[in-house]
Formats: structure tokens, C-alpha cells, sequence
């Protein structure tokens, strides 16, 4: 019996040993981001190894301002994100009641469109789409640009299918039987009901348009409608920047997000797992 | 489920909308495209013209070789990290669970131009904070971004750091959907745990393991922010140039639509045949 629990105590021992030094490894980057963002330019590139935060960030951040207009690209990003966000729910929602809710013809067609994309890569269409964008309807380094196109989206429909069909049938018939009109039925008895999956998949649409880098950078280059990370990416590289700066402003792009992450953990980890568990 | 074609396709409408112009037609768009010559105005019908120049082109086969290379290595040594992560962060002796749990998801909602910007100045050759630490116990400084080797490890590093947590979320789901009672069967069957982990867990693990593999692949494949913003445009001297790169490279900056679309194309259909091989395998020993 002793000798057990000794073993016990190792083993616990053993795994914290392995798991301790990953973890702080796992944290470096971030913690250096958040150091070097209230670090001078000078104490960056000092001989010095400093691990512990200074108090230059509002300096950096003029500095980062100086170099491009960050609050600009900030409030371009944070409206960006929240009418997509709500467009994209309501365009999976919709989509996933249909295929949970209504036998069809062609639904097995649509169903192969949804399973087939997901493994798609983005960079079969994105050339297509730049020229159909930007030369053929002229919306470069518009609104619509930024959100419209990448509205499609295959994950947030099963995921949304998949709350449909959990919900009891008797729940709709008993209303159309009453003779509640469908979209009625939708709107005011199965949304509601289905709002934990929606605030889940809200979190993971949010942050793939918060941190979308590659569509935006094709589509709005034009100083004044870029994105967050655009704006941050063109200082990235050049010689005459401020490196504290570009910290404070990758500091500034990933706290929010963190904040929502930290308290809302299961959400986002629901969101994730909503594509690989069928 | 009740017959109603009006009422679904209403609903489906706004979506397959989307899916028809943002999605549909850019995919036929692009196959057409690659056949023909983009650099003359209005563009001419060139069948052999980009990809007889694909098949020939130096830069292709380094971006297929430097992208191959990343998928051969990055990715087995992530999933096998995150599988570790996973089963590490799955056990009940662990203390302090939530912080663990913190430390290796959260790299999932970092951007990648801010956590490029981050190993970009922590690897900086001559005041670095990684060179300043080696340096410490008397390692010579690396030069992460003159030396090709130390730039493609660096691109390594960085892509495994961001992505490992996100797998290993989706391993640690697929490890608490196990029942606990093929444990309890093994442990009174005097079946150790190293060999509980090989014989019981790995093999009920497969098809999520598969899944995650299959999603790293096709994000390999269109590797591009790191290369581009890390490695400094695949520097050195296209050390660290990807497939991804190569296609925004012919694309947005030399604007050769055409030639792009075919390396477009060559992306997918490897993207797809990687899969397929994958599910191929999956299935067989099912």
C-alpha cells in the first residue's frame, strides 16, 4: 500500500516536471510581447536580457501611431468583426435549420458542397476572387470587401445543423399545427433555444475575422482601409521602425481577444471541436 | 423532417448565394484562368503556357521542396507534441490543471502578424532575447534569418508553437469520449500505463488524430504569413519560400494571374490527394 502511493507521488512528480518547462516555453512569446511593448526601442536592442516589464507603452503606442494610423485600422477591424460575426451566424443558422430541419430535393448535393469545402484550400479561389473583387465589381479597398466574401463558411453550418437536429421535434409541430408560419417557427422557438451554439460559434467567427490577415492585405491595401493586422504588417520588415511600437500594437490586437478567451475558455474550445466530433 | 423544397431553399438561399459567387465560380474561374496567357491584354487562350512553365520552373520545385519539408517534419513532431499535451493535460494527478490548460491553447487566439512580429524580434541575431539566453550557456549566437537551415527551423518553431494547442483541443475531446471503464478492464488485467497509451489509447484515437493531420496538411499547404512576415519574404535567398509564397508572389506582385491560378491549382490537388491518402488509410485498418 505504501510503496503504491510513493509511485503515485512520483508519477504526479514526473508529469509536472515534463509539463512545467513546456508550459513556460508555451508562455515566453507572449510574456516577451507584453515586455517588449513597454520596453524602449533602445533597452530592445540592448545588450541586456530583461524578462521583466518597463513603462514606455504609451510611448510606443505614439510611436506606433507615428508610423501608421493604428486607432484608424483598429476601428476598421473591431466593425469589421461584429457585422460579419452577426451576418455569418445568421447565414449558418439559417442554412443549418434548412438541412436539419426539411427533407429537399438536392439536399445530399448541398450537404457534399458543405462536407467538400472544408478541406478545401483557400488558395484555389483567392486569386479569382481578387479579380472578380477588386477589376470586376470595383470593391477594393471597400466595407463590402472586407466582410462580404468571406462569408462562406461550412463549419459554423454543421455546427449549427447539429443544434438543430438535437432539438425534439413535438417542440415545431405543436406550433404548426397551431399554424405558426416556418420562419416564425425559426425566429421565436428554435434561435432562441439554440443560443449557447450560437454564442460559441459567434467567439470563433469573431476571432477569424479579427485575425484574418491574407484576404485583407490583398483587398485593402489603401492606408486608410486597412485592417489591424495589415497596418501592423507593413511595419513588420522595414529598416527606420519602431520594434516597441509594432510590440505595443501586437499587444493591443491580442489582448481583447485573450480577455474573451480567458473567460470564456469553453466556448471557444466548443467552436474548435464542433469540426472534428461528428 | 417534413417535404419542403420553397421553405429550405429560402433558407438556404443567402448562403448558397455566397457559395455560388465567392466560392463556385472562383473555382471554376481559376482552373480556366491557368490556361490562359494573363500577361497580354485582353488574355489569350494559351493551353500549355503556364503549366509547361510550372513543370520547368526552379522556383516551383524549391517552394514544393521547402513546403514538403515543412510537412514532413513540422507536422508529425506537432501532432505527436499536441498528442502529448493532450494526454498530459487529460490525467488526474495533474495540479493546477486550468494553468497548464491556459499555457498551451492560448497561442490558438494569437494573430499571426503579432505573434510574427514577436519570434521575429525574439530571434533577432544580435540582440534577440533566444541568442542573449544560448549565449548564456555558452552557445554561439545563430544567425536565424542570413543562415537557411536556421531561418526554415526558426519557420518551424514558430508554426508548431501556434498551431500544437489547437490540436491538441481537439485530441484532449476525442481522449475524454473514451469510456474510463477500458482503463479500469486494463488496469485490473495488470497492463501498464506506458502500454495502456500504445495498445488502448492511439488506436481509439486514430480517426482524430487523422482529422487533425488532415487540417495541418492543407494549412501547409498555403503556408504564407510566417514565411512572409517572419523569414522576411522566404529569405534567405528563397530559403524558406513556400507554395503559399510562391502564389502571392506571382499573383499580387508580378499581377501573372494565369500562372498563379495553375500553382492555385497544383496547391489543392495536392491539398486533396494528401487527404484522400490520409482517409485511405484511415479506413482500412477500421
Amino acid at each position: 500500500m505504501r510503496s503504491k502511493s510513493r509511485s503515485l507521488l512520483m508519477r504526479r512528480l514526473a508529469l509536472h516536471a515534463a509539463l512545467t518547462p513546456l508550459a513556460i516555453i508555451w508562455l515566453f512569446p507572449l510574456w516577451m510581447m507584453f515586455v517588449f511593448s513597454t520596453m524602449s526601442d533602445y533597452g530592445i536592442f540592448s545588450p541586456d536580457i530583461v524578462l521583466w516589464p518597463s513603462t514606455q507603452f504609451i510611448e510606443n503606442f505614439q510611436n506606433l501611431q507615428a508610423d501608421t494610423d493604428f486607432l484608424r485600422a483598429m476601428f476598421i477591424s473591431i466593425t469589421v468583426a461584429v457585422i460579419y460575426t452577426i451576418l455569418s451566424v445568421m447565414l449558418t443558422s439559417m442554412a443549418g435549420w434548412a438541412l436539419a430541419r426539411y427533407r429537399f430535393a438536392g439536399r445530399s448535393v448541398v450537404i457534399a458542397i458543405i462536407l467538400g469545402t472544408i478541406t478545401l484550400p483557400f488558395a484555389v479561389v483567392v486569386i479569382p476572387q481578387f479579380i472578380m473583387v477588386a477589376r470586376e465589381f470595383r470593391l477594393a479597398n471597400t466595407w463590402v470587401a472586407l466582410i462580404v466574401p468571406p462569408l462562406f463558411n461550412s463549419l459554423g453550418v454543421l455546427f449549427m445543423r447539429q443544434a438543430f437536429s438535437m432539438m425534439p421535434s413535438e417542440l415545431f409541430d405543436a406550433a404548426r399545427v397551431e399554424g405558426v408560419k416556418e420562419w416564425r417557427i425559426f425566429l421565436h422557438i428554435a434561435l432562441p433555444l439554440a443560443r449557447p451554439t450560437m454564442a460559441a460559434l459567434s467567439i470563433i467567427l469573431f476571432l477569424a475575422s479579427w485575425n484574418n490577415y491574407l484576404w485583407p492585405l490583398l483587398i485593402n491595401s489603401r492606408p486608410g482601409m486597412m485592417t489591424a493586422p495589415v497596418a501592423l504588417g507593413t511595419l513588420i520588415g522595414l529598416t527606420k521602425v519602431s520594434w516597441g511600437g509594432i510590440m505595443a500594437g501586437a499587444v493591443l490586437l491580442t489582448a481583447p481577444i485573450l480577455f474573451v478567451f480567458i473567460f470564456l475558455q469553453r466556448h471557444f474550445i466548443s467552436g474548435i471541436t464542433a469540426g472534428a466530433v461528428k | 423532417m417534413r417535404v419542403h423544397n420553397r421553405i429550405a431553399y429560402a433558407f438556404l438561399a443567402p448562403y448558397l448565394l455566397i457559395f455560388a459567387t465567392f466560392w463556385l465560380w472562383p473555382i471554376i474561374s481559376s482552373f480556366l484562368i491557368s490556361f490562359q496567357n494573363t500577361r497580354v491584354n485582353p488574355w489569350r487562350f494559351a493551353p500549355s503556357m503556364n503549366w509547361g512553365r510550372l513543370v520547368g520552373d526552379p522556383a516551383f520545385y524549391n517552394a514544393l521542396y521547402n513546403t514538403l519539408i515543412i510537412l514532413v517534419i513540422q507536422v508529425p513532431v506537432m501532432i505527436a507534441l499536441a498528442t502529448v499535451m493532450a494526454v498530459f493535460l487529460n490525467s488526474p494527478l495533474l495540479k493546477a490543471r486550468p494553468l497548464y490548460r491556459f499555457a498551451f491553447f492560448v497561442p490558438v487566439v494569437v494573430g499571426e502578424v503579432a505573434y510574427a512580429a514577436v519570434f521575429r524580434l525574439m530571434f533577432s541575431a544580435d540582440f534577440g532575447i533566444i541568442n542573449k539566453i544560448i549565449g548564456t550557456v555558452g552557445i554561439s549566437p545563430v544567425s536565424w534569418f542570413d543562415n537557411g537551415t536556421a531561418a526554415m527551423a526558426l519557420l518551424i518553431m514558430a508554426v508548431t508553437w501556434r498551431w500544437a494547442g489547437y490540436n491538441a483541443i481537439i485530441i484532449l475531446a476525442g481522449l475524454q469520449s473514451i469510456p474510463g471503464d477500458v482503463y479500469e478492464a486494463a488496469t485490473l488485467d495488470r497492463v501498464g500505463k506506458v502500454q495502456q497509451f500504445f495498445h488502448i489509447t492511439l488506436p481509439l484515437l486514430k480517426p482524430i488524430i487523422l482529422f487533425c493531420i488532415v487540417l495541418s496538411v492543407i494549412g501547409t499547404m498555403q503556408l504564407f504569413a510566417e514565411p512572409f512576415l517572419i523569414t522576411n519574404r522566404g529569405g534567405p535567398g528563397g530559403a524558406t519560400e513556400t507554395l503559399g509564397l510562391l502564389l502571392y508572389r506571382q499573383g499580387f506582385t508580378s499581377l501573372n494571374f494565369g500562372y498563379a491560378s495553375a500553382i492555385a491549382y497544383t496547391i489543392a490537388a495536392l491539398a486533396v490527394a494528401i487527404s484522400l491518402l490520409n482517409l485511405f488509410f484511415g479506413r482500412e485498418t477500421k
